[in-house]
């Protein structure tokens, strides 16, 4: 199996990730339902593009929260999450 | 990290927007399920919305942060500007789900609703077998045309919802029915055992299945759960047990007036698509916008909050996290929408659900027994 680090993740088919401003958040939108995310997952998902790697990813978030430190765990973790949650696929 | 919210808050201390819209666009459709959810006397629903008078509702429900939209009916095919209403709709930013019987679908509508930028059709189907899905739905040739669709609208790259409603006639099915959608690909599964409001009221003692029936049920959705988990499906199961059977109601809606709003083909504003059926006077969005409909109707403020309620809500540490259950089902079951859902084992009128219960078990109605959903059925209701 390919390091979680070179998987690309991508949005599942049916799904949609959106700014929704009268909830102040982003937020995951799929048949007949919504989970509104959190700034961190929002953030997260944002990047997701079906291009990318969680290595680009995690280096892109750790260029825009400087701050933060490491953030491969806490990506990795929440992408796996995702996965399981069938929000987004890997290839 | 977790990654869910909690729910937002609107323009009113304590009232968050409608996320949810549903577009009943017409009462009309081709098929006669006993178990229909609109109202009895739907044939005399005049003048629907026209198509400027959606937009608008539209429009007005994407200003306020819905954000799920459903089209649903009657059959929404039937409207002409479904495919107008549809692009409005994905150009506002809705997530746009159509339900549908399947009838008066082709494979041509199918693609041209995805490039109108539809994100979800729902099929819904009334067995796994042609014969009995033809006798529920009064239509001989519904069930080949829905395989047909179903096919179709997995082919186009849709996420696929294939729905059934579950009653006593076709519960025994639930293995060939889940089998069924395997097959078809569908990438979730719901069977929605009948609530029991408008056609399927009046049709209550023919469709309720048995305690017997729903735990046999329940144990083969389980099990074929399983199966698909070890075999790493994502195929999603939902089965939506009868409250019937329950002991403390279902929080209706997530609450009155807090997440829905129904628009019926007349313009009607609900807090749900049953609670036409209450002795309530619900704006009109052909009279007021969709905001202040929300916020400053009597209708909709009509149940929100606790201070409506009696006893034993009034008194209940539950009443949180149930709201007293359904004003629909309070309301046919005690004539009184204020009063406890009976589902309710508190509520003084449970002995309504337990004598339901025992009736289901005594059932002997076939299905040529049940009151069919049709124009003409539907005239008896409102002449009397």
């Amino acid at each position: 199996m390919t390091k979680l680090l070179e998987q690309i993740p991508r949005l599942r088919p049916g799904f949609r990730f959106q700014w929704e401003p009268a909830q102040n958040a982003h937020v995951l939108l799929y048949p007949e339902g919504m989970v509104r995310l959190n700034d961190s997952a929002g953030a997260v998902l944002k990047e997701v593009d079906g291009q990318r790697n969680v290595a680009d990813i995690v280096a892109t978030l750790e260029q825009q929260f400087p701050d933060a430190g490491s953030l491969e765990d806490d990506v990795s973790e929440f992408l796996k999450d995702a996965e399981q949650q069938h929000w987004i696929l890997f290839s | 990290m977790t990654a869910r919210h909690a729910m937002p808050t609107g323009d009113r201390p304590g009232i968050g927007p409608p996320l949810w819209l549903l577009a009943e666009l017409t009462y009309r459709c081709p098929l006669q399920c006993p178990y229909c959810s609109n109202p009895l006397d739907f044939a005399q629903t005049q003048q629907e919305l026209t198509t400027e008078e959606w937009v608008r509702v539209l429009r007005q429900g994407r200003e306020m942060g819905a954000a799920q939209l459903g089209f649903s009916g009657g059959e929404p095919l039937v409207r002409q500007d479904l495919p107008e209403l549809i692009a409005e709709a994905r150009q506002l930013g809705y997530y746009t789900n159509l339900i549908t019987s399947g009838l008066g679908l082709s494979e041509a509508k199918v693609n041209a609703f995805r490039d109108a930028g539809l994100d979800h059709i729902q099929v819904s189907f009334q067995a796994s077998d042609p014969e009995l899905n033809n006798a529920v739905a009064g239509s001989r040739k519904a069930f080949d045309q829905k395989l047909a669709m179903a096919r179709a609208v997995k082919e186009a790259g849709y996420p696929m919802v294939l729905n059934f409603v579950i009653h006593r006639h076709n519960i025994h099915q639930m293995e060939d029915i889940i089998s069924l959608c395997e097959r078809l690909g569908a990438d979730y599964v719901e069977l929605a055992t009948c609530q029991y409001y408008g056609w399927a009221f009046e049709n209550r003692e023919g469709l309720m299945p048995s305690k017997a029936q729903l735990e046999k049920a329940e144990a083969e959705v389980n099990r074929y759960r399983e199966r698909l988990t070890a075999s790493g499906s994502a195929m999603k199961l939902i089965f939506v047990t009868p409250d019937y059977y329950e002991e403390r109601p279902k929080a209706c809606m997530n609450g009155w007036g807090s997440l829905f709003l129904t628009v019926a083909p007349d313009g009607t504003a609900l807090p749900c698509h049953s609670a036409r059926l209450l002795p309530i006077d619900f704006p009109n969005v052909r009279e007021s916008s969709l905001h202040s409909i929300w916020y400053d109707s009597p209708g909709f403020n009509h149940y929100r909050g606790d201070s409506w309620m009696p006893e034993p809500c009034r008194s209940c540490d539950e009443k949180g996290r149930d709201f007293g259950g359904c004003r629909c089902q309070a309301y046919l079951l005690t004539g009184n929408a204020d009063n406890a859902d009976p589902v309710c084992s508190k509520s003084p009128h449970h002995d309504r659900i337990l004598a339901a219960r025992q009736a289901a078990d005594h059932a002997t109605a076939g299905l040529e027994e049940l009151t069919y959903r049709n124009t003409d059925n539907s005239r008896l209701f409102f002449r009397g």
